[in-house]
Order: C-alpha cells, then structure tokens, then sequence
C-alpha cells in the first residue's frame, strides 16, 4: 500500500504510521515542520525495511500548499492508494473562547482547510483507480456539548462532509474511512483524567488499519464509544443541559 | 500555554508526590520550562518527583523515535522516552540487543542514563553508561548541548548515573550488540548459604556473561543466604527452537493488596516453596531471553502487592576489600530486625562505570524488597551504618529512606567531583529532585 500521511509525526498518527511501515507499507510523510518530518522519517525506516521515508512540506493552514505536496507524494511512491489525515488543532472549550483568534484558527484548519486537503486527495486518488481517505475527526462532533462546543462543532462538520463524499463517490473508487476516536491517551489528552474505555494510541492504530484494509465507512476507537456515543446522542435535551459532559 | 494540572506523581515504590508533569513529543521544546525530567517512573523512590510541586517535571515517554539505527555496526540513537520493551520488541528479531539491560523492559534510555543501569552481566560488560557514546541534553543556562567522551567529557560523565540532577537527557546514542537468537541457556544452582553465594558468583563469573542469585532472606543460621544461582549466555541458532519466543499472556494487578498480605508467613511460604523448585542441585535448559532477563515483567503493575503504603527496595554494594562475610554481616542486620524481604537478589559486580556517581564497584550487591512499615527507615539506618562500615553505598534508584550524613559518608570524594560539575553547569541549580534536596541538601 502506498499512503501519503498528513499527521504522522505525533500521536495516534506516528502509532499509525509505525504499524503501517512495521507491514511494508510505503510512507510519504505530509506536514509543516521539516526537522519533524525528517525525525519521524528515521523512525519510521527503522520500523520498516530500512529504506528511506520520503517527505514532502504541507501546512494545514496553507491550502495552496495541498496539490503540490500531493502530487509530490504521489510521484515519491510511484502512485498513491491511501491518503490519511490525522492532523488538527485541539484546545479546551475555555481557551477558545479565551480568545477568538485560536477559535478562528481551529475552525479554519480542523474543517475548512482540513476539507480543502480531502477535496484535494480526491481529485489525486480518484484520477487513478480510486483508494482511500481516511482522515480522523472525533466523537466530539457527535453531539453539541459544553467542554467541547467549538471544537465539536468543526468535527461534526468535517464528519458530515466526509458522510457525503462517501455517499457521492463510493460507487467511483473512492473509500472513505472516518475515524472518530473517542478518549485517547495522547500527549493532546495528557492531564485530563480518563474516563473508562480511554484507549492506547497502539490499539486505535490497529482498529484503524484494519477499516482501511476493509473500506469500514466509519470506526469509534475503541469500539465501546460506539455504545456511549449512541447514548449520548440518544439523551434529551433537558438531560444534556443538566449534565457537565 | 496553560499551566499543566496537579496530579500524583510517583516511583516504582509507591513513594509519591503532587507535581506538574508537561507532557508531549516536542520535548526539546518542553524541556526549557521543566526542571527534571522522568521517563515510565521506574526508579524505586524519589528520584523523578520534584521536590517542591511548583517545579514542572518533563516526562518524555511521548518522545520515543528512532533517530537512527546502523544495521551494519548497530550503531544507535533515538528519542530518550523510548522504551527498552519497545526496542526489544523492533530490534531483537534482528538480532540486536543493549548491551546492558536492567531486571525491567519498562525502562527509557534517558531512565538508563540517568541512573546508569546495570544488569546480570555487569561483570563482564560494566554499565550501561559504559557503552554511552554520546548524549544530547537541554542544561541550566537552557541551551542544547551534545555532550561526549570527546565533547564536554565533564557534563558527559556526571550526567551517566547523575540521577537526571545535570540537565535534561533528549537523546541518547550507543551501540546495539549482536545476538544470536532470543533465547538463553540457563544454568541454575542450588546455593546453601551466604558465603557459598559469594564464591559461587564469582565462579559463574569466570564461566557466564550473566549471572545473578536469588536468595531466601528468611532463612537463618546455617541456612542464611540459601538461595539459587542462576547463570546465562545467550544460546546459538543452532541450539534455539526454530521461532522465537511467543510474547505470553501478561496479566495485571488492578487493585492493591491488604498491607497484611505479604507477610513472613506468606513470604515463607513461597520461599520455601521456590527453594525446592530448584530439587537438583544443578540443571539447565534453554529459556526465552524475556523469561531470564525480565522475570517479573510477566506480572504488570506487581508493586500493588505491597498495598498502599509501598515499598522501598534496599540495593547495596559490599567492596571486594571488605572480604568473604560481608554480605552474611549485611543480611544479619536485617534478620536481626525482623525484616521481611519478599525478593532478594545477589549480584557479584566486576568493575566500577565510567560515571562520577555511578553504583558499581567491584564487590557483591544485594536487592532487598522491604515493605514500607513504621521502622522501615530504621532498618533503612541500621543497614547503611552496616554498608558503611563495610566500605560499600547505595544504589540512588533504588532510594528513598537514606539520611543525608550516611550518603556523604559513602560517597565522599565522588561527591565533591559531581557538585563541581553541577556548580559548573547548573549553578542556580535549576535541576531538582526529591531526592538530590533530601541527600545532597540542593
């Protein structure tokens, strides 16, 4: 498999790429700080055959920069079947309304620029024989909730494009893997307490590259948040005005 | 950036304080605002809790990538968050192992560094640190500095067995060794006291690269020191089974146990029980590598047999001068208190580390398991005035109870050479821990 990967220096994303490499997949990695990139590509050469990681620049919040850096990737590899997009902008519900500017720009990269990328990874895999996008949102967009307004917001967003590409494009090539983790243990969520069925960034990675080898349209990770979200979506709306989370 | 919450911070031991951990992979960037770094927490005692909860501490086990790796030499270098088990994992089907490993896969390699950690082939391939070949840190003044035997020799070896107290480790580079499967030949024997551990260590020494001993603390008299010898090498292709060894099944502890539990009956028991396990009174076998050199990683989260209150483990080394009875002196300290120690190891060293105030010296070294009760600190007394009037200190890992005048008492010289090096590079003594304020006053 031949992917280009916007994110994998950090998180759920480098237990992503690792996994990906350990198998023999053939990475180009897609971001912004090129040190970065060149550390995660020794990492994950190590992890692979040996042979080197190709890199190419790409920053979320320059939607110019897309086609070239896909195109790039694409040439890099000798083609492209997946391209995955775990990259984003997190921050807490207070330091967004803290300050407009970080709200703006965590709108403008999570949804409009993180969209633009995909309508770009379209255009690029459905000019070949089609393969997959598999891009990371969030339960958060599931439900409109008081620690996670603004940012569940631009993930319900992304959620809903990502819904409609499947639905418009699914019959052309065109697999597309929406991956809603719930509570993971990450860098992002470090100091907060995790609630019960928080995963591992090794086990959302597994659950992750099994959808992508199957074409699964949408995956919780870990799988329990399926049930919780369906609950939590479920409660009224008396309930979720009552409730903190 | 918002101020990183107050949660519990604690060692291996259960020994714990309130603190403010910064947590990400960027630690390059992290590490201008922490004031010590700690890796999976490892250490026994105080080493990686901050000594005041206002001073952020660094935990790197987010920042675990390689950086590179010589497939022909086994040249290494990485991130210092990653893990020994991790390495392991990657790098062992190829037939590269560190050189130096402690009883614990769940290790980082800044946590290596830091406390230069030895392993049951310390008398043949010394320390970790001895294998060190560069390092690169974030020191007092808050630059970036590659430090090495060639570069900064000064910070390069206080930093090896410096507890973290000279900088902030962010990478490290050594040499992977060459082995020839994953499995190990082990040679087990029974030992019936003390000093017959003592002369059999240093025999297995002259025949094995790794040997250690497990002892049965509660035996008395005649019987004190009973125990069994345990030695290894590396077994050939051609001896191994065909596929390596299957990972197992690794169940967890997921509550505390009763403080009551481990007791000297219970203690006894399986003591007694483990003694005659060992009926022949040699025999050997081939054994997965993880089985001999990471017995009790089978068995995640294992301090929570201690209960809530913890436990703090006892490590010593007896130099070689203070003669054949050293250890019997040591253990009669403890026997004579009443002390239960569930495990107990026996280890002979061949060579002090290239580290300012690294543990080894040539001698013998003993583990004690102690569960945290009302006396242990006056056992924790009792036993270092013994070690000191053998000549012999403490492993700093492993600490949490020794008093200020017993460490400089065992230190000495050693001690003025790393405060040198730390007024050089860290005058305003930026970098603090529990346990450099409670034995070094700083």
């Amino acid at each position: 498999m031949r992917v280009a990967f916007l994110g994998a220096t950090k998180g759920m994303g480098r237990a992503l790429a690792r996994l990906m490499a350990e198998r023999g997949d053939a990475l180009c990695l897609l971001g912004r700080n090129a040190d970065d990139l060149q550390r995660s590509a020794a990492d994950l050469a190590v992890y692979g055959d040996g042979s080197a990681v190709p890199s190419v620049p790409c920053d979320l919040e320059k939607p110019e920069s897309f086609t070239t850096a896909l195109d790039a990737a694409s040439e890099a590899l000798g083609g492209l079947d997946t391209v995955v997009v775990t990259a984003g902008i997190f921050a807490t519900q207070e330091e967004l309304e803290a300050d407009p500017e970080l709200a703006e720009r965590l709108l403008r990269v999570d949804f409009t620029n993180t969209v633009l990328f995909c309508e770009a990874a379209k255009n690029t895999l459905l000019a070949e024989v089609g393969g997959t996008l598999c891009v990371f949102s969030s339960v958060a967009g599931e439900r409109g909730r008081k620690p996670v307004i603004i940012y569940g917001a631009a993930k319900a967003g992304l959620t809903r494009y990502l819904e409609g590409l499947d639905h418009k494009h699914s019959a052309n090539g065109l697999r597309v893997v929406t991956v809603k983790p719930g509570f993971v243990k990450t860098s992002m969520t470090a100091g907060l307490q995790p609630p019960p069925f928080a995963g591992e960034p090794e086990g959302v990675a597994r659950q992750v590259l099994r959808a992508i080898d199957r074409g699964t349209p949408v995956v919780y990770a870990p799988s329990p948040w399926r049930l919780i979200m369906a609950v939590i979506r479920a409660l009224p709306r008396a309930i979720m005005r009552r409730v903190g989370f | 950036m918002a101020e990183p919450p107050l949660s519990t911070l604690s060692g291996w031991g259960r020994h714990s304080a309130q603190g403010r951990e910064l947590v990400g992979e960027d630690i390059e960037e992290l590490s201008a605002r922490a004031h010590l770094s700690r890796g999976l927490g490892r250490s026994y005692g105080d080493s990686s809790l901050p000594p005041d909860e206002r001073q952020a501490v660094l935990n790197t086990t987010f920042a675990d990538r390689i950086l590179h790796f010589d497939e022909e030499t086994g040249g290494f270098r990485a991130e210092s968050g990653l893990a020994l088990s991790q390495l392991n994992r990657l790098l062992m089907p190829r037939g590269y192992f560190t050189p130096v490993s402690p009883g614990t896969g769940f290790v980082t390699l800044g946590g290596m560094v830091a406390a230069d950690v030895h392993g049951k082939n310390q008398h043949s391939a010394g320390n970790f640190g001895d294998h060190v070949t560069a390092l690169k840190m974030r020191v007092g003044d808050g630059r970036l500095i590659e430090c090495s035997p060639q570069q900064h020799p000064d910070l390069f070896y206080a930093t090896i067995g410096g507890m973290g107290l000279t900088g902030h480790i962010l990478e490290v580079e050594f040499g992977l060794r060459r082995i020839p499967s994953e499995w190990v030949w082990q040679a087990s024997r029974r030992i019936h006291d003390i000093d017959e551990f003592q002369d059999a260590l240093e025999e297995a020494a002259t025949k094995w690269p790794y040997s250690m001993g497990w002892i049965d603390c509660l035996a008395r008299g005649k019987n004190m020191g009973r125990g069994i010898l345990m030695a290894g090498d590396w077994a050939e292709a051609s001896q191994a089974p065909p596929t390596p060894p299957k990972p197992g099944f690794r169940p967890s502890l997921h509550f505390d146990w009763p403080a009551w539990a481990l007791n000297g009956l219970t203690i006894r028991a399986f003591n007694e029980l483990y003694y005659r396990k060992q009926f022949r009174r040699e025999s050997s076998g081939i054994v997965s590598h993880a089985s001999f050199t990471y017995p009790l990683d089978a068995l995640r989260s294992w301090n929570r047999m201690y209960g809530r209150r913890g436990f703090t483990q006892y490590q010593c080394v007896l130099p070689r001068e203070a003669g054949r009875s050293s250890a019997r002196r040591v253990l009669e300290v403890l026997t004579a208190r009443g002390g239960a120690s569930f495990l107990c190891v026996i280890k002979d060293f061949g060579r002090e580390s290239c580290g300012v105030l690294s543990f080894p010296r040539p001698g013998i070294t003993l583990a004690l398991d102690i569960a945290v009760r009302d006396d242990t600190q006056a056992l924790v007394d009792a036993l270092n005035e013994q070690v000191l009037r053998e000549g012999g200190r403490i492993y700093l890992a492993k600490d949490s109870f020794t008093r200020r005048e017993h460490f400089e008492a065992m230190e000495g010289s050693r001690l003025d050479e790393f405060r040198a090096v730390r007024d050089r590079w860290d005058p305003q003594r930026r970098f603090r821990s529990a346990q450099s304020v409670r034995l070094l006053g700083d």
